[in-house]
């Protein structure tokens, strides 16, 4: 039988930042490009995030934080995939971030942190190159 | 405005015009783009004459400043008796760092104070609670309890600043604890001035500082309404906010129209709630946003103001002209900022401040060019300043009132703006206000949509930005963003440990018992609360009080 | 990771990655289903369909609320529109069930349609199975939800409620025409609405114009799912009805209909795909379509010779 492949990407909003213009434009464009995305709406605890990616068998998990938690927020989803066994899911980052967490964010282990002024293409190149 | 003669001489003339010269010079050099539009997508032609306002009536649609319907301004004489409020949004870390933060602004000039608070303390948890982690002073300062607020205000006499408070859902609470300050340095309440934003509705629609559903939530906004009508008469109630509608994406139609239908809708619960228009009114203020095309912004702000007048004389049966007058505060554009080549932000917010007093804004914050990147350090905060204050004293527009007013284009725009935010609230009429159209989605849904459709125009190259989709550069990353000492929360929490050490615990529990109590009748929340804030409990019990009574608000994604 | 024994041993990254691979049509996924198909039959699986915004995610959030309460386990599967054009989707539905998310007990899982018709995706069925393996007690199935096409649920779950609200307007006169005949039980949520009372009556008017030779009379309850009222009596007219399935031995014809249109189903498209994709087997559809263009073939012919090569060659491929 014939495979169809489809990306699945968690879309969300860790903490308690409400601004989620950037999250919900980068939803529809992962759409558009013919991924399912699951957007998973704000305040979502690190554990839940993590939770959702391993039973909707996410490939991607996009963070999105404009509050200024980033290290803190970002650093428990990756230590939370670990401890569950899930590292395979790629993380990548977005929001107000200043180019100076970017190294320590990428150490920690997100594949890719996107800026304001990011084109949504260079979003669904990166995630098609790491998931295809 | 014209008569009928001069009209056709001047119609014949354009067509002539049209036929001769503008055919030949576009055959030679043709237009830059096929359609040219404004940032709502309202189409802008080459030429504005008297032909596109001949059925403006001076009387009526534009009066004169200070009278109905106000489209030329508030007062008569605007800037000239003085400027408006220079108020620029701050806050971070704890209430000490926050304070100094405070006491800098007054002395470069600021002349109120704008306080932002950290996201815990604007969902109501306090600075130990689990989703507490990692946001504490983040955004804006840390208030757990009183006591964080008197040091916040430590030195800065409350019958000498106006103080607007970016606080939603808990804005009872921190209104009860200024009160609580206010009387602390025997400032009686009259003499107390300043805004609390308590704009929930747009909560829901766009910045997602929510606690409570609707229902509660209105009420709490009411017994304000009231509780300030009769103790604090120079109380702003409410800042209706337009602001965060269009930092997610809204066009300045849509700014315009979801922030009257909202304030449509509070105006209609307290009326419901037995208040009398007039009582309340007067003290309702709005919040608007401005963004880079000058002249649209400009046709928005008064757009805005006529179209307010006459919902509150015509709707509303308002009889007091305070009460149908649309003052307002303006932030210059966020989502505008780019993180690219930073310094062009200060002539983005130049141009944006400007059109908030071409406008005729009440109050300004002008943001600083490094918020796309991080909060912005004492520098950028100068220059932000700095960029109103040469707008006030050396641009000369503060200098006459409504200045661009009989500009063909300019009496276009704001009749074509008014028209289509009046086509929208009557949309949201049918649906039955505006907390069912949240309800349904259908404000959200414009928004993204908006959102959406300038992402694409952007990604296009049908939307310049400059330095970011055109004239880029290779940079060096940006160095001396401000950054919060990460220790804030550890602070903060041996802060309430040592709180719920010392206060009288029996005294914390009567009043939260009370509160509970109250909160299940229908009576005014507003005493409760006062009495909780009094005896040092902390928002987060407060909150919790009312998150049992209450319930909490589940977002309703719209995509 | 070996998916039949993660499964087995309840490792939720196993059930997650089955249906994937059940969703992409992996034949891993149908192996291990194949060789665990004893352990499936066990759920009760509960259809909720109903218009847009009738608050199917937040009543399928608080009857699982419930169900967890008295100790049992739910698997939620909750489907969405594919869009036609770019094949993405966004899966929005779980965002109502944010507190189950971390419950052990629970498993959510969103489902793109795909291109399938009908209110659910073609994977739905394994799905299910894969959740009922894993051992769910109960298992939600929440379809799109837009409009009379919702028509597979009824063969899918062995209740289905249909979820209503007040204010629809017109639309009821479409359900009468199109859905009525497909709930077991009926739901007028956000019942605390004006005209729900007259919601309630519109329903009960048209199941006695419907009573046919069945003896469920389907009942209509009234809820308010966000304050959960209304939940405890929905479960128990499901367990009633799940019970007159049983006493009425409707649950085993019901089950084994179910079973041979999921056979044919697969059927189908187990030799769609061998006509089209197998090489071995399969005319070039395209070039007989050419030839019919041009009249040098008829489109009878056509499959007749479509179905003679399959015979000579295709028994025993898949």
């Amino acid at each position: 039988m014939n495979t169809t492949k489809r990306i699945r990407v968690i879309i969300a909003k860790p903490g308690l930042d409400g601004h989620d213009r950037g999250a919900k434009v980068i939803a529809r464009a992962l759409r558009d490009a013919g991924m399912e995305v699951i957007y998973t709406g704000l305040r979502q605890t690190p554990e839940q995030i993590v939770e959702t990616a391993i039973q909707e068998d996410a490939d991607v998990i996009g963070l999105s934080s404009l509050s200024g938690a980033h290290l803190h927020l970002f650093s428990k989803v990756i230590e939370l995939l670990r401890e569950k066994k899930a590292d395979n899911i790629i993380v990548i980052g977005g929001g107000v971030i200043p180019e100076e967490d970017i190294p320590e964010l990428k150490k920690m282990g997100i594949a890719e942190v996107f800026t304001p002024g990011t084109s949504t293409k260079d979003i669904i190149d990166f995630i098609k190159s790491k998931v295809l | 405005m014209f008569d009928n003669d001069k009209i056709n001489a001047i119609e014949q003339k354009y067509n002539e015009w049209e036929e001769k010269s503008v055919k030949k010079t576009v055959q030679r050099f043709p237009e830059r783009k096929t359609a040219f539009k404004t940032g709502s997508n309202i189409e802008v032609k080459n030429l504005y004459t008297p032909l596109d306002i001949k059925d403006l009536d001076y009387i009526e649609d534009l009066g004169f400043p200070g009278e109905y319907p106000f489209t030329r301004g508030v007062q008569p004489t605007m800037y000239r008796g003085r400027f408006w409020t220079m108020r620029q949004y701050a806050g971070f870390g704890t209430a000490e760092e926050s304070n100094k933060r405070y006491k800098f602004l007054l002395e470069q000039g600021q002349t109120g104070l704008s306080v932002a608070f950290d996201l815990p303390t604007q969902i109501g948890y306090d600075s130990d609670h689990p989703l507490a982690q990692g946001e504490v002073g983040k955004v804006g300062v840390a208030i757990d309890s009183l006591e964080d607020m008197e040091i916040l205000f430590d030195g800065i006499p409350l019958d000498r600043v106006s103080t607007s408070m970016t606080i939603n859902a808990p804005a009872a609470i921190l209104l009860a604890m200024y009160i609580a300050i206010a009387e602390k340095q025997n400032v009686p309440l009259e003499k107390l001035s300043g805004t609390i934003q308590n704009d929930i509705l747009k909560e829901y629609i766009a910045r997602g500082t929510y606690i409570f559903p609707p229902e509660p939530s209105m009420r709490l906004i009411t017994d304000i309404f009231e509780y300030c009508s009769k103790n604090i008469p120079n109380w702003n109630t409410i800042s209706i906010s337009g602001y965060h509608i269009r930092e997610a994406g809204a066009t300045a139609v849509q700014e315009v129209a979801f922030t009257l239908a909202n304030g449509i809708a509070y105006v209609d619960a307290a009326i419901k709630a037995g208040l009398n228009v007039d009582d309340f009114a007067p003290r309702l203020s709005f919040f608007f946003n401005a963004h880079n095309d000058i002249l649209e912004e400009v046709a928005k702000f008064r757009a805005a103001r006529r179209l307010w007048a006459k919902i509150m004389k015509d709707r509303f049966n308002a009889t007091n002209k305070k009460s149908m007058m649309l003052r307002f505060h303006t932030q210059t554009g966020g989502s505008t900022l780019t993180a690219q080549q930073p310094d062009n932000n200060i002539i983005r917010v130049t141009l944006q401040a400007l059109a908030a007093v071409l406008g005729g804004t009440q109050s300004l914050h002008t943001n600083s060019r490094d918020e796309a990147l991080a909060l912005p350090t004492e520098d950028s905060v100068r220059i932000a300043l700095r960029t109103q204050q040469i707008i006030a004293y050396e641009s000369g527009v503060a200098e006459t009132v409504d200045p661009l007013a009989g500009s063909y284009y300019i009496e276009y725009l704001t009749d074509k703006i008014e028209k289509e935010a009046q086509e929208y609230i009557d949309k949201i009429d049918r649906l039955g206000g505006a907390s069912k159209a949240i309800e349904k989605g259908f404000i959200q849904q414009e928004i993204q949509d908006s959102a959406y459709n300038y992402q694409k125009e952007v990604e296009n190259n049908q939307r310049i930005i400059v330095g970011v989709n055109k004239f880029r550069i290779e940079e060096a990353p940006p160095k001396d963003l401000l950054k919060v000492d990460p220790e804030v929360g550890r602070r903060q929490e041996q802060k309430l440990i040592q709180l719920k050490k010392n206060r009288n615990n029996d005294e914390v529990e009567r009043t939260l018992n009370n509160l509970k109590k109250m909160a299940k009748t229908k009576e005014n929340l507003m005493p409760a609360i006062i009495d909780c804030v009094k005896s040092y409990a902390t928002l987060g019990e407060i909150c919790g009080i009312l998150r049992e009574v209450f319930g909490e608000y589940k977002q309703a994604v719209i995509l | 990771m070996n998916l039949k024994q993660g499964i087995l041993d309840g490792d939720k990254r196993a059930v997650a990655r089955l249906i994937s691979l059940a969703e992409n049509g992996d034949p891993e996924a149908f192996k291990v289903i194949k060789e665990l198909f004893h352990l499936t039959g066990r759920a009760q699986i509960i259809g909720i369909t109903g218009p847009p915004g009738s608050g199917k995610s937040t009543l399928t959030d608080k009857l699982a609320k419930e169900l967890r309460k008295r100790g049992n386990t739910v698997g939620i599967i909750a489907v969405d529109p594919t869009s036609p054009f770019t094949g993405g989707a966004i899966l929005g539905d779980r965002i109502r069930m944010q507190d189950l998310t971390l419950d052990e007990g629970v498993f959510i899982r969103s489902m793109g349609t795909r291109g399938h018709l009908g209110g659910l995706s073609k994977a739905t069925h394994a799905a299910i199975k894969i959740l009922d393996i894993y051992g769910m007690d109960y298992i939600f199935v929440e379809t799109v939800g837009v409009g009379q096409s919702e028509v597979d649920i009824v063969k899918t779950a062995d209740t289905t409620i249909l979820v209503l609200v007040p204010g629809l307007g017109d639309d009821i006169q479409a359900l009468k025409a199109g859905i009525m005949e497909i709930g077991d039980i009926f739901v007028v949520n956000k019942s605390d609405r004006e005209d729900s009372d007259r919601l309630v009556t519109e329903i009960e008017m048209m199941l006695d114009l419907k009573q046919g030779d069945t003896t469920w009379r389907p009942p209509v309850i009234k809820t308010i799912a966000s304050n959960n009222i209304g939940i405890e009596e929905l479960l128990s007219k499901a367990a009633e009805h799940f019970d007159f399935l049983i006493s009425s031995s409707l649950l085993k014809s019901k089950r084994i209909d179910r079973i041979e249109s999921e056979i044919i189903s697969i059927s189908k498209e187990r030799f769609i795909d061998i006509i089209y994709n197998n090489p071995d087997t399969s005319v070039s559809i395209r070039e007989l379509s050419k030839e019919i263009y041009e009249k040098k073939l008829d489109l009878y012919s056509a499959v007749d010779i479509i179905l003679n090569n399959f015979n000579r060659k295709g028994v025993g491929l898949c």
